[in-house]
Order: C-alpha cells, then structure tokens, then sequence
C-alpha cells in the first residue's frame, strides 16, 4: 500500500443554512485514480472545489502529504484541475494555454516551452500548438485541458466531469485513455462524475456520495457486488430491490423468507438481527429454472431487447415489479406474456440490506 | 403558429417613413447644405467645399480650432477616466459576489442616463459654485467623468458578463495570484467591452452641450458651446459645415464601438 496524498478530515461545507458536505472523511493514495460518485447535488463537485481551494471549507481539515491546505488559497494549492468546460484561455494559443501554469510558477520561457511540448505530446496533440481552443473540437479541446492541468505535476489532478461534454463513441475512447495517462504519469487522480459506467470502468476506488455523505469507498467490484445499503445499491448498476422478513443474521449471512415461502441465505452487511430487510437483486444474476426449482415465482409482463442481452418484467405475487436479465443466447426459451415463470437465483444475486 | 409580419399592419410604411424623414431630415439639410457655395442657408448655389475651407482659414477658424482642441482634451481625459472607473465598478459589480447594496451601487452608477441633463447641469453648477471651484477645463472634466461613466458601463459590464469566472479559477488553479488572473485573463478578454466603453463616454463627451454650458464658466469653450454661440448671432453655412464635421465623427466612433462590441460577441458563440 502505497502513502496517503490527500486526506479528507471531517470536512464539512455549509452555504448558508444548507449543509453540502456532512463530516466527510476519506484518503486518497498516491498513483491511485479516485472517483467521487454520486448524483447531481449529492456534494461530489463542492468536495472537488474544497481541495482545489474555489470553495473555503466550514469546517474539518484538507491535508496534504499531512499539510492542512484548507487554508491556501488555490494559486499555492500543489493541484490542477480540468474543468468541466474546460475553462481554456480564449484569447492564447494551446501552447500559451499549457505554458501558462509552468510560467506562474517562475518557469523560464525555454523550459515552459520544453514541458508543455511534453504535455502535449502526452496526450497526442503536437500538432495543435500554435492554434486558438475555438479552432480545436470538443475533444481536443479536452485534451488541452489535460496537458495544461498536468504540466506542472501537481500532486493530484482533480478532473470535474470532463467527459461530460463529449459524444459517447469519444467518451468510451477517452475513458481508457485517461486511465492510461493516469497509469504512465502516476498522479493521482480525483474524478468526479455522475456516470457508474465510467466511475466503474477507470477507478481503483470509489466514492459513493449522496446528500453531502459518503456512503461507500470502495474498489468497482466491491462497491458493485457488496453496496452497504439501499443507496448505494440501486445507484450501481440495475437491481431489484424486494422488501424482505429477515429470519436470522450471523457472521455477515443473513436468513431471509423470499417471496412465496422458501427460505434463502444471502450476505449482508447488516450485523444484527432487524424484523424486516431490503434484498437487493441483481437481473443479471437471475436466471429462469422449471417452477419445481424456482426460489421466485413470477408473472412475465413484457420484454425489451438490447442486443447482447434481452430484459424480462415480470410481476410477483404481490404486484411488485421485477427485471431479469438474459443473455441472448438464451432467447430461445423466453415465457410469453402472461406466462407463470420460475426464477432461480445465482450465487452472488442477493444480497440483504437495511430497509 | 405563423409569425407576425410587422410589415403587414396597416400604415406601418407610413408610420416608418414619418419617424425617419422627422428624425434625419435636418441632418441630411444640414450636411446637404454644408455643401453649399453661397452664403445663405436657405438657398441652393451650386456645390462647394468652401465652407469647410472657410472652418480651417476663415476669419472664425481660431477660435472654433480653440474650441475643438479644449473639446478634444477633454473627451479623451473624460473617456479615459470613466472608462477606468467603470471597468473598477464592473469588476466590483460581477465578480465580488453578492454584497448589501448592491442593486443600490448599480442604480446609482446608472443613475446619471435617468437624470434629466438640465437637473445634473444646475446641480453640478450649484455643486462647483459651493465647494469654490470657478468654471474651467477642470470643472468640465470633472462633470464630463460623471456622466459618462454609465455610458462606459454598460458594454463594460456586458462584455464581463459573457466571460464565465471559471476562467479566473482556472488561472488560479494554475497558479496566478488574483493580480495576474485580472492581468492575464480577464482584463484581456474584457478589452473589446472596455475599448468599446471608451469609445462611447469618449462621443458622449465630445458631444455634450448642456452640461458643459452651465459649468464652463466665461472664456472657455467646447465645439458644441462655441458653435451655440456663433449660432446665436446667426446661423452661417460655416456653422453647417462644422456640425456635418462633427456628426461624422459621430457615426464614426459609434459604428467602432458597435463593432468591436459585436466583434467580442462573435468570438463567444463561436
């Protein structure tokens, strides 16, 4: 385990009689890329702007490699930021704009020069150096913004949804070029993004924040197949989430009575026995058995097609609404609609959490 | 939904060409006749520079070039520090947040555009005779600053209002104290808002005539106080050729400033 390069100690941020950020605590590790995870208004770009220094915290500390930077201003803070639009200069060339951190900090023009070219050449744009950002497209543009928040090598970039503003097709290409970029430069990044897909497809942790809390740290897999509550759970990813009386819970497995009788034993987070849980399905961990196996009966409603995959709703017993998933390969024994359906669950499908 | 065709309503041409024949008719007579070679003001001689021959070797010509040279010192002094002190107040306006006062603070810098001229004339005359100021360049200057900063305002603050903050963070962030992020960053963006600010106050000055009358005290002269004068002991063509001078330089920096403003514009939405 490599050293903490940021340390988030109890920081709260108030804006008048509202509260953005309840106590939050988390470390960053250096070379680690951190995503900050959560949906609009849960907190995740007014902690960005805490450690970049545009937003004074109302309380708790921001260490550094151990330094409090809680009170510096952002021009001494030893971290860059790609903006969410960017932000590039208009009015100076993307050689001017990636040289004008490296200059500020009393970089002679010669070797400004010298490190932006490397910048830029990190992140495939050599040939753009003496154009305007209003000639460069969207993605490029993108990149400018990476050179110039990494030619100075700050200590950690933070990035405030930089994908957002691509076409799709541009933003799965860029997501694996930033993890590689991370990879080589070996800064930590802190990444904030409302989108699990990419949260989960370049982190090596996670933050899930909803309302001003952190709900889970954790590695992709972890927060995916092992969410701490409700939130967290039906924020990643699809799943099906089925109130649930708990029988019994020992040593993180939990007893619960499913729907329509049979009893089933599932991990939890929970440590002690409550009279009612919340099971957290996962669709693609559900398959269709003959009804002599199922440990869920249902009624199928309707199916969507989605290429590689095929979603079956269905109806329990009592009217809720469920979702399966299937791989396409299995379409051959889809139920029709109206048709009584058994459902197996898969190890790994369930998973009991507080209500 | 079908969109109303204004040109369609009934009179509408009639209405149109009634405001513009009311509106630039003395203009194009005066510049017509300006023109003019004989010495009346009513009756067409034939075509002729020789009014504007007599503007800058006729018997009057030191004094109008006296009045013009005053005219020009102080459109330029006024342009200047208004501009200063209207990029300060828009700076204030839009990026220190929100302060008490501050519907109040951008009431009172636009405030001199709500005034009727002649209230801040008598008022600045009033002010001037209290604190023991005698009428002169100086008084001049000094009202001329006042009302023309709102003038300087306006595209200043336009222009700043198109330029996001998260360009100053973004200096910040690499690096710039608050001083260069201003210096570097948005001073330079502001320009064409600022130039263009100039440029108005700048005309607005050069063309005051009210203000300038009451607080000019004797013996000194503007263009447009200078030409009432020599109007008031009766209108020669000479007066028409000054004025057609004067109106182009008009139309000249007002087209600058609409163009550099617009300039600034273009190069946002692109």
């Amino acid at each position: 385990m490599t050293g903490t390069v940021i340390n988030i100690d109890r920081v709260v941020k108030r804006f008048g009689t509202f509260t953005a950020l309840h106590e939050v605590s988390l470390d960053i590790a250096e070379n680690e890329f951190f995503t900050l995870l959560g949906p609009s208004g849960c907190g995740k770009t007014t902690l960005l702007r805490c450690i970049a220094g545009f937003e004074p915290v109302s309380g708790g500390q921001i260490r550094l490699h151990g330094e409090d930077i809680a009170p510096l201003p952002p021009f001494k803070r030893p971290v860059n930021t790609v903006f969410q639009h960017y932000a590039l200069f208009p009015h100076m060339t993307v050689l001017e704009n990636v040289m004008f951190g490296l200059q500020r900090l009393g970089w002679s023009v010669v070797d400004a020069e010298g490190r932006a070219k490397q910048a830029l050449e990190l992140v495939h744009l050599s040939q753009f150096l003496k154009r305007r950002p209003g000639q460069l497209s969207g993605g490029q543009q993108q990149r400018v913004a990476l050179a110039r928040a990494l030619a100075p090598e700050p200590k950690v970039l933070l990035l405030d949804e930089p994908l957002s503003a691509l076409d799709l097709k541009l933003r799965q290409a860029v997501r694996m070029e930033l993890k590689q970029i991370q990879r080589e430069t070996g800064i930590a990044f802190v990444f904030v993004t409302h989108d699990q897909e990419e949260a989960l497809t370049m982190s090596d942790r996670i933050a899930v924040m909803s309302d001003g809390h952190v709900q889970q740290i954790g590695a992709p897999r972890e927060i995916y197949e092992a969410p701490v509550n409700r939130f967290v759970a039906d924020f990643i990813g699809e799943t099906n989430l089925i109130e649930v009386p708990v029988l019994g819970i020992a040593d993180g497995m939990a007893e619960v009575s499913l729907p329509g009788g049979r009893a089933l034993r599932c991990p939890t987070p929970l440590n002690r026995a409550v009279g009612q849980g919340v099971l957290s399905l996962r669709p693609e961990r559900i398959d269709l058995c003959p009804a002599s196996e199922a440990d869920l009966t249902v009624i199928a409603t309707d199916q969507v097609y989605l290429g590689t995959d095929i979603q079956l709703k269905a109806q329990l017993a009592g009217g809720q609404e469920m979702t399966v998933r299937l791989q396409n390969a299995q379409a051959t024994r889809l139920p029709e609609r109206g048709a009584e359906v058994g459902l197996k669950l898969e190890a790994g499908a369930a998973r009991l959490l507080s209500a | 939904m079908k969109q109303l065709d204004l040109r369609r309503f009934p009179g509408f041409f009639a209405i149109t060409l009634l405001c513009v024949v009311v509106l630039y008719a003395p203009l194009l007579v005066v510049s017509v006749y300006s023109f003019n070679a004989s010495t009346s003001i009513t009756s067409w001689g034939g075509a002729s520079l020789a009014w504007y021959v007599d503007v800058f070797t006729g018997p009057e010509s030191p004094k109008f070039q006296r009045a013009a040279m005053n005219s020009l010192i102080i459109a330029v002094l006024a342009g200047i520090c208004a501009t200063l002190i209207a990029t300060s107040a828009a700076v204030a306006m839009h990026r220190a947040g929100r302060f008490r006062g501050k519907t109040a603070t951008f009431a009172l810098i636009n405030l001199p555009l709500m005034v009727p001229e002649v209230v801040t004339a008598v008022a600045s005359l009033i002010f001037f005779t209290a604190i023991g100021f005698s009428g002169g360049i100086g008084t001049i200057l000094l009202a001329h600053i006042t009302f023309c900063i709102p003038f300087a305002y306006l595209p200043i603050a336009a222009r700043m209002q198109s330029v996001p903050d998260s360009y100053e963070q973004a200096a910040m962030d690499l690096y710039a104290t608050p001083w260069e992020a201003f210096r570097l960053i948005l001073l330079p963006l502001m320009m064409p808002g600022i130039f263009s600010g100039f440029l108005l106050a700048f005309i607005i000055s050069l063309d005051d005539f009210l203000i300038t009358n009451f607080v000019k005290g004797a013996g000194v002269e503007t263009l447009p106080t200078a030409i009432f004068g020599a109007v008031k002991q009766g209108i020669k063509p000479n007066i028409m050729a000054i004025s057609t001078l004067m109106l182009a330089v008009s139309v000249v920096f007002v087209t600058l400033s609409w163009l550099i403003g617009r300039s600034g514009q273009a190069k946002k939405t692109e």
